[in-house]
């Protein structure tokens, strides 16, 4: 359970964003809350630092493979692991446990220095930008952001500058016509500027307060889709100076060491303001994310936490910490 | 910041010259970067750990050969390792049945809907007669998105109404590949996660309702340290048969694999590369050893050109460049034949050495250059293209009005034109090599 729930009045759209697929079988879930899987990051941790026992060496080393075996990787992992270890000296630690609460605080102040979980939208209209790889769940992570703006009371409208991947632009049409949000879209193989560009004069025309731009999935290796996501984004600047507000990094949480490769070349090409860190439903604890936060200082916005459009929650780093060392 | 194995060994090597043996302590430093590589490239770590203490054993107290320093030679043994863990890990497809069941199982953006279509492509040109099989029920638009590639590669889609239960969809399928004389039906299913009961349940109850001769777990490249779970868990379940490793034209090593392959004994069938529906290739263990290593992939290269040149054109070609009547039109047929081999920068990657080029060239590509020469030759009369020399200022400037070009681009083009007549009028003496001569070298002919 490591984003904040949603508070307020119940969501008005609740009733009308039923799951698109009205025969996948629900599934159940305690609350909001993530589920911790045995075999996570947590259980091996809490096995190796049971509290009491003194720390040795031996358990630093455990420490080290738990978290190289959530995808921090290595570099980073050291890293974390001597700044924990310094910390855990300096308040005279002893115990597997005082190890742990010197590596979970280590790990939320780097995450929260950096302004993890922080989410404004400025003046309207404000542009996000939606960029990533293949596959790793743009257009679901723009739904179900739109669905949570949406039932914050904002007007939006939905870019389908997706235009290369065959069906995707019909793929958030149907998103738009569930959340009973307008859908801007040409035909397949239109620019992705003129898409975003015609988005934000209609939001214009009509005093919508969020834009919302799905882009198609590039591999950051390929040069000329990352060129043409760069115009993407100069399009919306020449537009509006000052937006996008918001470039958000779509980034899988069973992805490994690639990730931060993906983290660097987005930042050059689209200056990426924030992480989506998604499909944390599964076994994966994304801790791929931790190198992005410390190499390229990038925030993790939200998290993307199951299939149901309301699985998206701001990120909070001192319940994901808890959550990382959950039994 | 990823720096390949044989360059984090260069160190080491410096440090072992001249010496005969290489001795443990010597060993412990190399083998902690050798760790640290795999895991670099998601490996996962259990598999690093036993992968290390095998070449461990191997490596100590091992003769030095000649002609390799120490760092090439322990790269030498992990990659000889890395073949033998991935090694008659080739898998054939067996689809001798009619019609015979292949299924697309994985998480969800792993790319089971682009590799459907992929093999489609792949079995057709092999003489099979597929039919797509759209059993993604789930993820919106996800059968619209298998109609439209079963549209651009010309396959037979099997669709439902919205709202028809996965298992349906299956059972229905198989009902019309029997009906239409099809051989293999390729199933799509959708994205799940592994820990999902009632989803991994559902494609039990598909098994048992289709019996698939092929059920292939589709994997990301890109996939961390998880990879073994997820294998694990699938292949629990279901009775996967081969592993396509997917977004293999990314800059993801692809550790994935040697975990998965490790933990599991799972045989991989294809490597997906790229959007484009031809982006499936066979896989080899020692280029999936070198890639792991941070090595290039010259292989790959030469059969991707074997594959694609029409060998009888390019004899043609060549032919006329050595009788000295090469024109515009032969020209022209060429950059066909590069074009068919798949975006340019794609090939030259493939190439140990070649990345900083296939970015540039990519660019050309990309830039418009290729296309700009493609349209000016395809603005000028056949006339024209055989006998280039009557193009004076009229026909240039109606050339460059229809290529949508300027006439100094017209210009640009002819004189680089005459400039390779003049360089084959050299060659062909009687030594010059065959088409491109660059592509007749590789081909070994």
């Amino acid at each position: 359970m490591f984003w904040r729930r949603r508070e307020g009045p119940t969501d008005p759209l609740e009733a009308a964003v039923e799951p698109i697929a009205v025969v996948r079988p629900r599934r159940e879930r305690s609350g909001m809350g993530l589920r911790a899987r045995p075999s996570g990051l947590g259980a091996r941790l809490r096995s190796i630092l049971s509290a009491g026992s003194p720390a040795t060496a031996a358990t630093w080393d455990d420490v080290e493979e738990a978290l190289i075996g959530a995808d921090v990787g290595a570099a980073t992992t050291l890293e974390l692991v001597d700044a924990a270890r310094e910390r855990f000296r300096a308040a005279g630690g002893r115990s597997g446990d005082d190890v742990r609460r010197a590596l979970a605080t280590e790990i939320r102040d780097r995450l929260e220095r950096i302004g993890s979980g922080r989410f404004e939208l400025g003046d309207a209209p404000s542009v996000i930008l939606f960029v990533g790889v293949n596959g790793t769940g743009k257009t679901t992570s723009l739904a179900k952001l739109a669905h949570r703006l949406s039932a914050e009371g904002h007007t939006l409208a939905l870019a389908a500058a997706d235009t290369f991947r065959a069906a995707a632009v019909e793929q958030l049409r149907i998103w738009g016509e569930q959340l009973g949000v307008p859908v801007i879209a040409q035909r397949a193989g239109a620019d992705p500027g003129a898409v975003a560009f015609d988005a934000i004069v209609a939001a214009q025309a009509r005093n919508l307060d969020v834009v919302l731009v799905d882009t198609a999935g590039r591999l950051q290796n390929k040069q000329q889709l990352m060129d043409e996501l760069a115009k993407i984004r100069r399009v919306i600047e020449r537009r509006l100076p000052g937006q996008p507000r918001h470039v958000l990094l779509v980034l899988d949480a069973t992805t490994g060491q690639n990730g931060l490769m993906q983290a660097e070349a987005f930042s050059r090409e689209v200056g990426v303001t924030g992480i989506i860190l998604t499909k944390l439903d599964g076994t994966a604890k994304g801790g791929i994310v931790l190198a992005v936060a410390e190499r390229l200082g990038v925030p993790i916005i939200f998290a993307g936490v199951g299939e149901e459009i309301d699985a998206l929650a701001p990120f909070d780093p001192e319940a994901f910490v808890e959550w990382l060392f959950a039994e | 910041m990823f720096e390949s194995l044989s360059a984090r060994l260069q160190g080491i090597s410096e440090r072992l010259r001249g010496k005969a043996r290489i001795t443990e302590a010597d060993l412990e430093v190399a083998l902690r970067e050798i760790r640290l590589a795999l895991l670099e490239a998601d490996v996962n770590f259990r598999v690093v750990k036993d992968f290390v203490a095998r070449v461990r054993e191997r490596a100590v107290g091992s003769d030095l050969l000649t002609g390799l320093n120490p760092g090439q030679q322990i790269v030498k043994i992990v990659h000889e390792e890395l073949v033998a863990v991935l090694g008659g890990a080739r898998h054939h497809l067996s689809l001798a049945a009619k019609p015979s069941v292949l299924m697309m199982v994985g998480l969800q953006g792993s790319g089971k809907t682009t590799t459907a279509a992929k093999l489609a492509v792949r079995l057709r040109r092999d003489g099979k007669k597929p039919l797509l099989v759209a059993a993604d029920v789930y993820r919106p638009a996800a059968v619209d998105q298998l109609v439209q590639l079963g549209d651009q590669i010309g396959v037979e889609v099997h669709t439902r109404p919205v709202g028809t239960p996965a298992l349906e969809v299956a059972r229905s399928g198989l009902e019309e590949a029997r009906q239409r004389d099809v051989d293999v039906m390729i199933l799509d299913t959708a994205g799940r996660l592994h820990v999902d009961e009632a989803m991994m349940d559902e494609l039990v109850r598909i098994v048992g309702a289709v019996t698939p001769a092929e059920t292939l777990l589709i994997v990301d490249a890109m996939t961390g340290q998880e990879a073994v779970r997820v294998a694990d868990a699938f292949h629990a379940k279901l009775p996967v048969t081969g592993l396509v490793l997917t977004k293999m034209d990314g800059d993801a090593r692809g550790g994935a694999a040697l975990s998965i392959r490790a933990a599991t004994g799972l045989p991989i069938a294809f490597l997906g590369t790229g959007e484009r529906t031809d982006g499936l290739e066979a896989f080899h263990p020692d280029r999936l050893a070198q890639r792991i290593l941070g090595m290039g992939d010259i292989l790959s290269f030469v059969e991707r050109v074997q594959e694609n040149v029409d060998q009888a054109e390019a004899e043609r070609v060549a032919q006329r460049m050595m009788e000295n009547r090469f024109t515009l039109e032969d020209f022209r047929s060429q950059l066909n034949q590069i074009k068919k081999m798949g975006p340019i920068g794609q090939l030259l990657g493939m190439i140990p050495g070649a990345g900083q080029m296939a970015g540039a060239a990519q660019e050309a590509v990309d830039s418009g250059q290729m296309k700009r020469i493609e349209a000016i030759i395809d603005s000028m009369t056949p006339e024209e293209r055989r006998r280039p020399e009557i193009i004076k200022a009229s026909r240039r400037r109606r050339i460059a009005l229809g290529s949508g070009s300027s006439t100094a681009e017209v210009n640009r083009l002819l004189k680089q034109f005459v400039e390779m007549q003049r360089m084959m009028k050299k060659f062909s003496g009687g030594k010059m090599p065959r088409m491109g001569g660059g592509l007749g070298a590789l081909l070994g002919r």
